[in-house]
């Protein structure tokens, strides 16, 4: 292997990982754009993405099915899991987030870190064997009879991780749209931009905010189970880390900003690969160079990379 | 009348206040009233990631006081009080701190995990608790103090590691190494001994990666040993971390034969892994439970007591640990001071065979076994198809440059 494709394989590791990072950003920026809340048991609700696939795939019986049938399961399962999930966002968001989102920060800060706790510990005792490390099945090989990746030069491009990509990105470029060019995503930016004026021309405040963690919690799940298919385990407390990664990296994007959260994710992936690649004995250290990172554009650019000082949000 | 009457009625109250406590004092009253509740320590992760082989533990340690309990031979009871360290080694303190502070405590088993046991060693030092280190493996635990307090049933990364590279490097060839260890005090050590076991055999190791724990992602440090060709790669950390480097190198190509120590010896690297497991190798301290002088009479005995999980790899010597605490209550009573000198002494006979605290109080009989994954089990190096020459590892493969066939296709 030349120590370009060494790079180049480096490279797309870290896209894999920044598709998942980015996904559960845009969920953080969404929640501050609509309600100036930080959301910090999102992590535990990309969490709870993964269990419930797990358990739809157990429940639907996937693993014994082929061909069509197979294929129709598998994207059942991904859609109920983002509808279920994602209602749970906006039941969380009834009872805990919004009735503190009007007093000060520090009591959403509180209520949403319990929040997490709560959720997290929940799936500990109640799932069965909660505690151990689940194995979670490789759904997609199944779609590639025969040959795994596509091998050039040394790099290895798995066919399963390169669909979990392309379905990344393009629910990413369908969110944008959504956003931008639809009369929900039109009110959901009025909201963020000034959730008076908003109501006063008529706007469902507390719809679009129901909207928006509906949003934000499915695109959570899906990640959860891009994570899932990705490392082939998961467990309860993979939400903790997750949570604060999305989190950061909405922060260096700017927060509030969907575009920023994408290009932080990618960013915080990319930072952390590459630490590990280039520092000799990097490895130890890539999550403490990447925070550090986050820490200097808190510092010198709190607004992050595309976060406008004008509060033009979402 | 009335006088009489409010009497009787006073009568019949206080005898129906009282009569559950004559009736419950009548009915309990042991047989053996004079004997002493005497009550006994277990600490291990209880909860979490590494919660199997707390349980296991805990279990097994209660296997041997109910026996002992029940042989009607003792001057004692023995009640067993668990605390859960989480593998965590704040939390381990501050259950050690509890264990200790608890007046009624005489002795306890302590500790699956080595950074949690390290982290607390000077806690039973301090307040003079027996310990006894039923899982943990970093020499520096035993080796690292002058603390009499604390002794070890299990063996430790020295000798795990030299025997490691014994059969790695003399039996069975491989002389390209990569090195993933964790950061903690327990992946340094197997790091170190590692180093050290195959600096002796006069091989440098390709490269070296530290790992943090709870990470997920290990697909830069596999890339870059992926272009180093190794035949070997060895991982010094758990079984949590352990599992997906391996089903990531699976992913990435990564043609090498993959190689763990005690930290992955667990049920959960196969059933988290499933056909990727196979082929793997890990080490245990002790011999496995069908070799031991007392083994199948353990496992019996473990499956009759009715316990719902399995004793996982250190079950066994929890259970030596509490056998080891009650012979010393029996002899010298339930205090501390005497059962510090006592234990310390220990030179004994049990399921694993002979038990003989040296000056350091570490067991110095130690045997260590070779375990292949194969069939999503682990089995003894010596009894596997492997060894025998039915399968192929894939390190063998690979080595020659082919394409190695995972015989097992999964559950």
């Amino acid at each position: 292997m030349s120590s370009t494709s060494i790079f180049l394989q480096i490279i797309f590791n870290g896209a894999m990982l920044g598709i998942q990072y980015s996904l559960i950003a845009v969920g953080f920026s969404l929640f501050f754009g609509v309600l100036d809340v930080i959301n910090f048991a999102h992590g535990d609700i990309f969490m709870l993405g993964a269990f419930v696939s797990l358990t739809l795939i157990n429940v639907t019986g996937l693993l014994n099915t082929s061909g069509a049938t197979y294929v129709f399961l598998l994207i059942l399962v991904i859609i109920l899991s983002m509808i279920i999930v994602g209602g749970l966002g906006v039941f969380f968001e009834r009872i805990v987030v919004k009735p503190v989102s009007k007093g000060p920060t520090l009591m959403s800060l509180v209520a949403t870190l319990g929040l997490g706790i709560a959720i997290r510990e929940a799936v500990r005792l109640f799932y069965p064997r909660g505690s151990e490390t689940k194995r979670f099945p490789e759904l997609l090989v199944k779609l590639f009879p025969g040959k795994e990746a596509i091998e050039f030069k040394g790099i290895i491009l798995r066919y399963d991780n390169l669909l979990i990509l392309a379905v990344g990105i393009i629910v990413v470029i369908l969110l944008a749209l959504y956003i931008n060019k639809t009369k929900m995503g039109l009110t959901i930016r009025a909201v963020a931009q000034d959730a008076e004026a908003a109501s006063m021309m008529g706007v469902n405040k507390n719809l679009i905010i129901d909207v928006t963690f509906f949003i934000g919690s499915a695109l959570a799940a899906l990640a959860g189970f891009m994570n899932g298919l990705y490392y082939n385990s998961i467990i309860f407390d993979m939400g903790a880390m997750a949570g604060i990664v999305g989190f950061s990296a909405a922060v260096i994007g700017g927060l509030g900003n969907i575009y920023g959260a994408i290009v932080g994710g990618f960013l915080f992936a990319m930072v952390e690969s590459l630490s590990a690649a280039l520092i000799p004995r990097g490895s130890e250290f890539m999550t403490v160079i990447a925070f550090a990172v986050v820490i200097l554009f808190l510092v010198f650019r709190p607004s992050g990379i595309l976060g406008e000082r004008a509060y033009e949000r979402v | 009348m009335k006088g009489p009457l409010r009497l009787v009625g006073l009568g019949i109250i206080i005898l129906l206040v009282f009569s559950p406590l004559l009736v419950f004092n009548y009915g309990c009253k042991p047989k053996e009233e004079e004997k002493k509740v005497v009550k006994i320590g277990f600490i291990g992760p209880l909860t979490g990631k590494y919660s199997k082989m707390g349980i296991g533990g805990l279990n097994s340690f209660k296997l041997a006081v109910m026996q002992q309990n029940n042989s009607g031979k003792n001057k004692y009871i023995y009640e067993v009080v668990p605390f859960d360290d989480e593998c965590v080694p704040q939390k381990g303190v501050e259950v050690a701190t509890k264990c200790c502070s608890d007046p009624e405590i005489v002795a306890a088993a302590t500790h699956y995990c080595s950074m949690v046991a390290i982290s607390c060693v000077d806690v039973y030092h301090k307040f003079g608790l027996p310990a006894i280190v039923w899982g943990a493996v970093l020499p520096d635990i035993t080796y690292g103090n002058d603390y009499k307090e604390v002794s070890r049933v299990n063996g430790t990364q020295v000798e795990q590691n030299e025997f490691n590279a014994h059969l790695m490097v003399d039996e069975l060839g491989f002389k390209k190494f990569c090195i993933i260890h964790d950061t903690t005090d327990y992946g340094r050590g197997h790091l170190k001994y590692f180093l050290k076991a195959l600096k002796k055999r006069g091989i440098e190791p390709l490269s070296i990666d530290g790992i943090t724990i709870g990470q997920k992602d290990f697909t830069t440090i596999l890339t870059k040993i992926k272009a180093l060709k190794p035949e070997v790669v060895y991982f010094g950390g758990l079984t949590a971390e352990g599992a997906l480097i391996k089903s990531q190198m699976d992913k990435l190509g990564v043609k090498a034969q993959f190689l763990g120590t005690s930290g992955i010896k667990s049920d959960d690297f196969n059933t988290s892994l499933g056909e990727h497991a196979e082929g793997t190798i890990c080490m245990l301290d002790g011999a496995p439970i069908e070799k031991m002088p007392g083994g199948l009479e353990f496992k019996k005995a473990y499956e009759e007591a009715g316990f719902k999980e399995p004793y996982e790899a250190y079950g066994p010597f929890a259970y030596c640990a509490a056998n080891i605490i009650i012979k010393a209550v029996e002899k010298v009573g339930p205090d501390r001071e005497k059962l510090v000198e006592e234990i310390d002494k220990t030179d004994t006979e049990d399921i694993i065979g002979r038990i003989h605290f040296n000056e350091y109080g570490q067991n110095d009989v130690p045997l260590v076994t070779a375990y292949v994954s194969q069939d999503g089990q682990w089995v003894p190096w010596e009894d596997s198809l492997y060894a025998k020459g039915e399968r192929e590892l894939p390190g063998f493969a690979y080595r020659e440059g082919r394409e190695w066939v995972n015989p097992y296709q999964g559950p």
